[in-house]
């Protein structure tokens, strides 16, 4: 068990506008992501000495450094799994601090994946060689090429089984894109949907997906400081304690194209992410009163909210269609509309909101919210109210 | 036949991607052979392919004829953006093969994926020459 003096914090949040056109590199946008972390927690950024993101970033270190002015680094690891990993960066942040081995820790993404490539679009830059997972080289000669597609065979089978009809799943888009509505910070800022528009949006995959299921290709960037308790006595912002965070990698398991082990009914890595995370500091996901889950497409919602433990197997639908998610609901799932409401900072811009719900300043913010939860499929962390 | 003819006949699939422990599955569907990588010593099979048997960590890896039987348990098609090299997008199908294992595959022919549905091998020419393994439904009363 860490010294309390020694539990990882997090203590600055920056990040760049949202859009579908930076007009800038992706190296810039993190270099000023990470500043204004740096500068929302009173920070030199020559101070750093520890970084990560994970794959799928152009972005880099040392060039990240050269811009940065960070001196001596310590520690650096680049997770794989893609948006997934996105909370898995609290686990390395925490860890390197902790241990001792970094005094301020930064995580960062950002991404030109609108305007300067498409993200959700075939590309054959990405390597066959079995990164994270064997979508590129067992998917592609049959047609399925996109996230999206591969995302609906990982969940057809479930959809099936549940009876999840394209209605359940607007349900999730809509409450998504409510919030956004009131979140200046949100690409769809006061641009909320109805059901009917959901319905009405083009198939992206057949019988699954529509326009409206999916997140947006999004430039932006964002970046995490995280240090000590002790050392955010000397900072700017009263510091968000990290209580536990966790994930799990589990034998043939992949990521996205998620098909090759179990029964594709329970999201097998989910549930192994909330046991450790409870083991961990004795918090639940649904303990706590704000939700941030990572939302790629709407029925990893569903499956994550079984995984995550809000609910049991089969039953997330009826929860979603109970309320739960609203805001003034018993989770209120991501205030800040999400990744498909907010953008698609892939993942850490859920973590920024996070951040912001615990100090109390965020656009949606949740009355009387002692901690929140944050998961991106394999990975969870709990925060806890800025003290 | 002129080349016009010649290259619009030509199929709109695109090549397998070579990888040194996978070519032997494709290898084996241009022989028009349904195979899966094998582990000789402790006879478990595992797809896809990987460099070493993950239960008993043996080398000795070898090829076991499939059925070439399986049950759809996934289905799905892409449609914006549509399956690129493709003249239309197919169905996309996770097959649950008899044996055990799963694989990514197309449906062809004129019945439309179900879950459940029982499902037989046929093989896909590229446009490369190579080949792939994709399936049809089974037809009532045929055997499996």
């Amino acid at each position: 068990m860490v010294a309390e003096s020694q539990r990882a914090c997090i203590v600055g949040i920056g990040q760049t506008e949202f859009s579908k056109a930076s007009g800038r590199s992706e190296q810039q946008l993190a270099a000023e992501a990470v500043v204004a972390a740096c500068q929302d927690a009173g920070l030199s950024p020559h101070d750093i000495d520890g970084f990560t993101t994970f794959a799928i970033d152009k972005s880099d270190e040392i060039d990240l450094m050269r811009s940065v002015g960070a001196r001596d680094i310590n520690y650096t690891t680049r997770l794989p799994q893609g948006g997934a990993a996105s909370v898995a960066t609290l686990v390395h942040a925490k860890n390197a601090v902790e241990s001792g081995m970094c005094d301020y820790f930064i995580i960062w993404r950002a991404m030109n994946e609108r305007s300067q490539y498409r993200f959700g679009q075939p590309s054959v830059s990405l390597s066959p060689d079995a990164h994270s997972s064997t979508f590129m080289e067992w998917c592609f000669p049959f047609g399925a090429q996109t996230p999206a597609a591969w995302e609906a065979l990982s969940c057809g089978h479930y959809m099936n089984t549940y009876g999840v009809t394209s209605e359940d799943l607007g349900q999730i888009s809509v409450t998504f894109r409510k919030a956004a509505a009131t979140n200046p910070n949100a690409f769809f800022y006061g641009k909320p949907i109805t059901l009917a528009d959901h319905q009405d949006s083009r198939w992206i995959v057949e019988p699954w997906f529509r326009l409206l299921d999916c997140c947006q290709e999004s430039d932006g960037g964002c970046a995490i400081l995280i240090t000590t308790r002790e050392r955010a006595k000397n900072l700017k912002q009263k510091p968000v304690p990290i209580f536990g965070a966790e994930y799990s990698m589990l034998f043939n398991h992949e990521i996205i194209s998620d098909f090759y082990e179990g029964d594709l009914l329970h999201n097998d890595l989910a549930i192994r992410a909330t046991e450790k995370l409870v083991n961990a500091c004795g918090i639940a996901p649904k303990d706590t009163k704000v939700a941030m889950i990572y939302d790629n497409f709407t029925p990893q919602v569903l499956r994550q909210l079984e995984g995550f433990g809000y609910c049991g197997l089969g039953e997330a639908k009826d929860y979603v269609a109970d309320g739960n998610l609203e805001l003034g609901g018993a989770t209120p799932l991501s205030p800040n509309g999400g990744l498909i409401g907010e953008a698609y900072i892939h993942g850490i811009n859920n973590i920024t909101e996070g951040v912001r719900q615990m100090r109390g300043t965020a656009a949606n913010q949740i009355k009387d919210a002692e901690t929140a939860f944050i998961g991106s499929g394999v990975a969870g962390a709990i925060i806890g109210k800025a003290e | 036949m002129n080349d016009t003819t010649e290259k619009k006949n030509r199929p709109m699939r695109p090549d397998p991607i070579p990888r040194i422990d996978s070519n032997f599955f494709w290898d084996a569907c241009k022989r028009g052979e349904f195979v899966v990588q094998k582990c000789e010593p402790c006879n478990k099979l595992w797809h896809p392919p990987r460099a070493l048997c993950p239960v008993c960590h043996s080398s000795e890896k070898t090829e076991a004829k499939l059925s070439g039987k399986g049950t759809v348990m996934s289905w799905c098609r892409q449609v914006r953006p549509a399956s690129f090299l493709f003249a239309e997008s197919p169905w996309v199908i996770l097959v649950e093969l008899d044996e055990g294992v799963r694989m990514v595959s197309n449906l062809e022919g004129e019945d439309a994926p179900e879950f459940g549905m029982r499902v037989t091998v046929d093989f896909a020419e590229t446009s490369g020459g190579k080949a792939v393994p994709v399936f049809r439904a089974l037809e009532t009363g045929e055997a499996g």
